[in-house]
């Protein structure tokens, strides 16, 4: 085990040497580059052996990386914002063909109007193609998570792809100790990548033909099926690698200092990382909060949102993005586990950070102010969504 | 005396495919598998031959196919290619089998892609003139004065209003090693191109001229002999460009335009003047054609 200081697009570049990816087509673009020059440097270094297919859009990226993997080749590809927008036709082709493609992408803001900071529409609007979806909090964990992808990605049960998210800049661009394992603890972790069906001259099948009404929602529903049990298996390959770093992420959630709280926020990326920082000294104070932090997307976890739900007086979801028309995207995620649910929690919508803004410890201590704040009095009339510190004053100017 | 047998026996597209009667590009995927044979990977996007290999479980195909988006034949060869290098399979095809619509028009910018990287592919596109599976919709490879069902004649005569898009020229100017244009009625060429193409390290293309008696409104009888006259007229020409080399493969004595045009109804509109306009615009090709065999011959022979 060595610690070396490494971005996160560096973390992610080593994370796809460790897992001996074969294939990687990729495409640049701010802030996701470095991650793809550092492969082309691990390769060209002799440290990494893996073919870099420099294609000429994200869309051919996704579909080589697709093909490949059809061909039986381990497939690894990043990207970010736009280039994500632009894979989504492949993204779901990736999920229907059962190709589990690895894919980082580095969180950003949509335009007009142009912003490379964080953001995280880019991937709220990707939850449908049926890709498996790993949140990360730090350079360690997206490094960890490119292995343990590969490995609930690639299982016979599962085979669909997956996208691990890192926020632009607060990680692809900043240097943090981490862990880099042995390359030989890793090959035991995750196997070469063998599926069962591939393209073979000597058994020579078709993939993706044609299929008739019946047949089609028979396919869907094994895609459903895969998915809902990756839940088992992505907390499984997280006490593996527990076992074998002492690194555990959580399972489907990581939840910090969740056990007696009343308040909890529940929220993406690294201005969870803030938050649990403001938790304990919130905790010093005496006030029971805690901090939900999402961990997986897709499949949803909503076994560990409903148990939160049975503990807490009230969750706060922070949104760094919207769903415009309908609430922030994991704010209707929570909801939407909780209308089935006896004596569901109070809920309260903050977006927040959008587009790369400081998300800071004051803003955090401010939204659990407002959360207790609402609980006992109701939302007035600012209602259940608060786009937190715009500048028309809605937000208390010592609070932004 | 038994006579040569020219073109191989194999056959690896089985009986029972769901192309329409006379389909030029059954054709052409008989005649290419035939010259490829089995150690070969095909990738077929969105096209006719996505729909004629037959419907899931059944396929008409004994090589591995890989379905893949419209216009990702390019990136899907290449990705192919890179994943059998990393595997270490060396002996293997790999074969993108798009239209004219998946190659001219939306998948041209992978292909472009493909061709820039030189990966060791074979790209076919089969011609049609125009987006047959989807109900014969005009492409970029729809010849000047078709009618098509999205530029039809009505009363203001809103047929095809541009030439041919010229896609030998624009893989041309890739500088890849192999470029050829073959047709279904000329199988022992086609075959012999498709052979030449695989021997050939790097990105090749082949353009293969095939008749679609449904949208090009013609006698289903006639999906081989109208190649002949599309050759003898100029409105598909036959030759390869071998490492810039230009080479005519076929120099038919010149036959009048009308008569190729008015075996079908997708032309039978054309007004006189229109027909020579056309008739013009292809003779000029053909005359651009000679110039560069000339040329390239020349300057190849003059070099060596």
């Amino acid at each position: 085990m060595v610690k070396e200081l490494l971005t996160g697009n560096k973390a992610t570049a080593y994370g796809a040497m460790l897992a001996r990816a074969q294939v990687i087509p990729a495409y640049p673009i701010t802030p996701q580059t470095t991650i793809v020059e550092r492969i082309a440097d691990l390769i060209s270094e002799g440290r990494m052996e893996a073919k870099f297919v420099k294609v000429e859009s994200e869309h051919s990226a996704m579909a080589a990386a697709v093909a490949a993997c059809n061909t039986g080749a381990r497939a690894f590809t990043a990207t970010s914002s736009h280039g994500l927008a632009l894979m989504h036709e492949v993204l779901m082709w990736a999920a229907g063909a059962r190709t589990p493609v690895v894919v980082v992408n580095v969180n950003r803001a949509m335009g007009p109007p142009w912003s490379v900071w964080a953001d995280h529409q880019d991937a709220m609007a990707e939850r449908d193609t049926g890709i498996i979806q790993f949140w990360c909090e730090n350079n360690q964990e997206i490094l960890d998570t490119v292995i343990m992808a590969h490995k609930v990605a690639e299982d016979p049960d599962i085979m669909l792809p997956a996208l691990i998210n890192q926020d632009a800049f607060f990680l692809s661009h900043t240097s943090e100790p981490v862990d880099v394992p042995d390359q030989e603890m890793v090959d035991r972790f995750l196997p070469p990548f063998n599926p069962k069906e591939k393209l073979d001259v000597d058994d020579p099948k078709g993939f993706g033909s044609l299929v008739m009404p019946p047949q089609y929602m028979e396919f869907r529903a094994k895609m459903a099926k895969s998915m809902d049990m990756a839940r088992d298996l992505i907390r499984k390959v997280d006490r593996e690698w527990e076992e074998l770093t002492g690194r555990s992420y959580g399972g489907m959630m990581d939840m910090y200092r969740c056990d007696d709280a009343e308040f909890i926020l529940f929220g993406a990326g690294t201005m969870m990382s803030t938050a649990k920082d403001v938790v304990d000294d919130m905790r010093n104070e005496g006030r029971k909060v805690g901090i939900a932090r999402l961990r997986i997307l897709r499949p949803f976890p909503f076994e560990e949102v409903r148990y939160l739900a049975d503990r807490v007086k009230a969750i706060g979801v922070m949104d760094r993005t919207y769903t415009f028309g309908q609430g922030g995207p994991l704010y209707n995620e929570v909801n939407a586990q909780l209308y089935n649910h006896t004596n569901p929690p109070f809920t309260k919508n903050y977006v927040i950070g959008v587009g790369g803004r400081d998300v800071i410890p004051r803003h955090i201590r401010s939204l659990f102010d407002d959360l207790e704040k609402v609980q006992e009095n109701g939302y007035g009339e600012e209602g259940e969504i608060h786009w937190w510190g715009l500048l028309d004053g809605s937000t208390p100017k010592e609070e932004m | 005396m038994m006579a040569k047998l020219t073109i191989p026996e194999e056959e690896l597209m089985s009986p029972g495919h769901m192309g329409c009667l006379g389909c030029g590009a059954t054709q052409a995927m008989r005649y290419v598998l035939k010259a490829a044979g089995k150690r070969t990977i095909l990738s077929i996007p969105a096209c006719c031959w996505a729909v004629m290999p037959g419907v899931w479980p059944n396929t008409c195909l004994q090589v591995p196919e890989l379905y893949t988006p419209f216009e990702t034949t390019g990136a899907s060869i290449s990705g192919i290619r890179a994943a059998l290098d990393a595997l270490g399979q060396e002996d293997i095809n790999v074969i993108g089998f798009a239209g004219d619509g998946g190659t001219a028009d939306i998948g041209i910018q992978a292909l472009s892609g493909t061709a820039d990287r030189e990966d060791d592919v074979l790209y076919i596109m089969y011609d049609n003139e125009a987006y047959m599976n989807t109900g014969i919709q005009r492409s970029g490879s729809t010849p000047l004065g078709t009618w098509t069902t999205t530029t039809p004649v009505g009363v203001k005569g809103d047929w095809e209003k541009s030439p041919k898009k010229n896609v030998t020229a624009i893989m041309a100017a890739h500088g890849i090693p192999y470029i050829a244009t073959a047709t279904t009625g000329y199988p022992e060429d086609l075959i012999r191109k498709v052979k030449k193409a695989l021997s050939i390290k790097g990105t090749k293309f082949i353009q293969i001229f095939s008749p679609c008696p449904t949208g090009w409104k013609m006698d289903p009888a006639l999906t081989v002999s109208i190649t002949k006259e599309a050759l003898s007229t100029r409105a598909f020409n036959l030759f390869e460009i071998e490492n810039g080399v230009y080479r005519i493969t076929m120099k038919p004595k010149k036959t009048p335009l009308k008569e190729y045009l008015m075996k079908q109804g997708r032309f039978r509109h054309m007004p006189d003047d229109l027909i020579a306009k056309v008739e013009a615009g292809l003779d000029t090709a053909y005359e651009n054609l000679l110039h560069l065999e000339e040329f390239t011959q020349k300057k190849a022979g003059s070099s060596q």
